[in-house]
């Protein structure tokens, strides 16, 4: 019995190779013509080895500089650190070189596999039907190695989809030509898509930005977050240096022994003293909004072709998404309270992919409407128009949203009024009449339509965004009422949208029901499997 | 809904309830009330869901703080209209209409949803029964979408058969995504 079973391990052994080579000699005979298809596992391009090690030793680096220079006087425990670092560096460098030798990638007939792990293994095979695209990512340090990250995008969501830490940028591209092509071959064979493959690198331009465009970009992307980088880090050196930052005594202190030098200037130095203040503050949130801007947009280009659309953008981290027409969900149109009086809009595609940890996907952040227009159009969609048959909301729902947002003020007013001097509850009141206002005066710039393909849905005063969904597009339909609703017979209409949010509220109850029905009947028109190609 | 208040019951044997199709879809279209059993289901959860304030106000009326049945009192009587008159307000505020091509599900008493589900933007289906569920002989029909808004839309105390055969209509719908 023991013999057979033996018999039966060897025999399922040799079997193994076997059906692989048998696999391997199909695979070959069929796409003879393709070098890139072997099926034989491949490994990560070794540079990588470096990027990852440097990447490790950048984050020991810190505690490892503030560690010298608190043991600065002692020079034998300076030695150990050094030794330490040795240390780190080896450990890390065998592991990543472990890593390395023990993950390999195989690209098959019919699906791509990665098998991974030193201790515990794991394997994931991917079906190139199932991969909606593969966009390749190049931050500073891979970029000065000529190396990218692939990432292969299934529709799972950011952190599940399969990723190769880096190739060589050649590799990278012929990874993903090659499954582009395996993903043509399994989909769409009726298609003939391999001529747009060849012309698809050349596609047309649709937008892009130049340093003078980023320049006023950047300027109105104005933003104070240095100052909470400038205190945490602050906050760093506080529990380091041990200078008790936050002790009020030591300002107190400090403020006394320069208050004599301060006042000996007088009032007109004193206010000159404060408009020099906010005219750093400006420059300084100014010049982080440029390098912010700069260093995220450099070089932004948005492509069409013939896979749908490429968005190339960064300074040092430089990546390369594409995103198929028929994944491009809805479409967001918004601007700033600033930006907007000079007419620069952004616009946004929704769909299930996520863009750098964001929800949607940015196609034109800083642009003129009639930049805007052409790249709406070839995503399928039509531009708002105000043509279109544009309703607002009810009034009673206006009447009721100014009641409660100014009522919530007004009922702030009475304790003020109680415990403090009665000119104090002025302030609250006046909030609220300010409230109330400005949602009454708001109204009527919040409104919708309904176009024979597309749902329309705008709000804002100031600065007013617009969405816009493919009517076959949604997943479902659904009226809500609150308790306040109920009563005043309005509703909100929530719509099913993949990769985004879109509610039109207030909407009178029977305008509320014509909307769902419309929607519903385009929708129950086409079946989601017909949606995706 | 009131207007169902009085239409008559469906039967309480699941072999006679047969899938209800409306031919029609709209808004005016008369809503299929839920399982019987589904009212004595939300009953004894409201049950269970009060007997921890009855057991505190217990322990409170027993130590002896305040007057006799000051606590107790009103948290028993709280306890009996969440018991006895909300699960019956809840189950006729509930309601479901299945026509050719979508599925309607109507839910709430104070905020109130109204939700369609067309068959064609169905992904996956469910159906779960938890204890009480099973005890009673109803179940939880669940369909899943794609929109971020109404991932899974839930349609509680349909009888158990029943839910499995909606599940299985709806399943006919959904076309197969060529392999």
């Amino acid at each position: 019995m023991t013999d057979e079973v033996g018999k039966d391990i060897q025999a399922s052994a040799s079997g193994v190779p076997r059906t692989a080579a048998a696999a391997k000699a199909n695979a070959t005979k069929a796409d003879a013509a393709k070098a890139d298809a072997t099926d034989e596992p491949r490994r990560t391009a070794p540079i990588g080895l470096v990027v990852s090690a440097i990447g490790a030793l950048r984050q020991t680096i810190v505690p490892l500089v503030i560690g010298g220079f608190a043991f600065r006087e002692e020079l034998g425990a300076l030695g150990g650190l050094a030794f330490l670092l040795l240390a780190i560096i080896a450990v890390n460098m065998g592991v990543a070189y472990l890593r390395w030798l023990r993950l390999t990638y195989t690209t098959g007939a019919e699906d791509i596999r990665v098998e991974s792990g030193i201790v515990s293994r794991a394997a994931r095979s991917v079906p190139y039907e199932r991969i909606q695209d593969v966009s390749l990512e190049q931050k500073l340090l891979p970029r000065l190695f000529g190396l990218v990250e692939v990432k292969f995008e299934t529709g799972a969501g950011g952190a599940d989809d399969l990723k190769l830490a880096y190739l060589t940028e050649s590799e990278g591209e012929a990874l993903r030509h090659l499954i582009r092509e395996r993903r043509d071959e399994e989909a769409a064979k009726t298609t003939d898509l391999a001529g747009e493959a060849e012309i698809e690198e050349s596609g047309e331009v649709l937008f892009s930005m130049d340093s003078r465009r980023l320049f006023t970009f950047g300027l109105f992307e104005f933003s104070l977050a240095v100052f909470a980088v400038l205190g945490g880090l602050l906050q760093y050196v506080d529990t380091i240096v041990g200078i008790e930052l936050w002790d009020p005594d030591l300002w107190q202190g400090w403020i006394e022994s320069q208050s004599g030098w301060l006042s000996s200037f007088g009032f007109v130095a004193q206010i000159a003293g404060v408009v020099a203040g906010v005219i750093a503050l400006l420059i300084v949130g100014s010049a982080t909004g440029l390098v912010r801007t700069f260093l995220r947009d450099w070089e932004f280009v948005l492509e069409k072709t013939a896979r749908g659309f490429r968005r190339r953008r960064g300074m040092f981290t430089r990546t390369d998404v594409v995103m198929p027409v028929h994944r491009v969900q809805a479409l967001v149109l918004g601007t700033g309270w600033l930006r907007y009086r000079f007419g620069w809009h952004g616009l946004k595609f929704v769909s299930l992919a996520q863009d750098a940890g964001a929800q949607n996907h940015d196609v034109a952040p800083f642009a003129q409407l009639e930049e805007i227009n052409p790249i709406v159009r070839a995503a399928g969609f039509e531009p708002p128009s105000e043509s279109l048959d544009w309703h607002h909301a009810s009034r009673k729902y206006r009447f009721d949203s100014a009641a409660i947002e100014g009522g919530f003020f007004a009922l702030a007013a009475i304790p003020v009024a109680i415990f403090a001097p009665l000119p104090f509850a002025l302030i609250p009141l006046g909030l609220a009449i300010f409230f109330a206002a400005a949602n009454l005066y708001a109204w009527q710039f919040h409104r919708h339509a309904l176009s024979a393909n597309q749902v329309f849905g705008r709000k804002g005063l100031l600065s007013p965004t617009t969405r816009i969904a493919s009517r076959v597009k949604l997943h479902s339909v659904e009226i809500v009422q609150g308790p306040i609703a109920q009563r005043r017979g309005y509703a909100t209409l929530a719509l099913g949208l993949a990769g985004g949010a879109f509610a039109i509220p207030g909407l009178p109850l029977a305008r509320a029901r014509e909307l769902r029905a419309a929607i519903l009947d385009s929708i129950a028109a086409r079946d989601f499997s017909e949606l995706a190609r | 809904m009131d207007e169902n208040t009085d239409a008559a019951p469906p039967a309480a044997d699941p072999a006679a309830v047969q899938t209800p199709v409306v031919e029609t879809h709209g808004d005016d279209q008369a809503l299929t009330e839920l399982h019987p059993n589904y009212k004595s289901a939300l009953r004894v959860e409201a049950t269970l869901a009060s007997i921890p304030f009855l057991i505190g106000a217990f322990v409170l009326e027993v130590q002896a703080i305040l007057p006799p049945a000051v606590i107790m009192a009103p948290v028993a009587l709280l306890a009996l209209a969440f018991i006895i008159r909300l699960p019956s307000r809840r189950f006729y505020a509930r309601g479901y209409a299945m026509s050719t091509d979508r599925l309607r599900v109507v839910r709430g008493l104070l905020f109130r949803h109204d939700t369609v589900v067309p068959f064609g933007r169905v992904q996956h289906i469910d159906v779960n029964q938890g204890p009480i569920d099973r005890f009673f002989g109803i179940a939880t029909l669940t369909l899943h979408t794609a929109g971020s808004h109404n991932a899974s839309v839930n349609l509680s105390g349909l009888g158990e058969q029943l839910a499995r055969d909606m599940r299985e209509e709806i399943r006919s719908h959904i076309k197969r995504e060529a392999l």
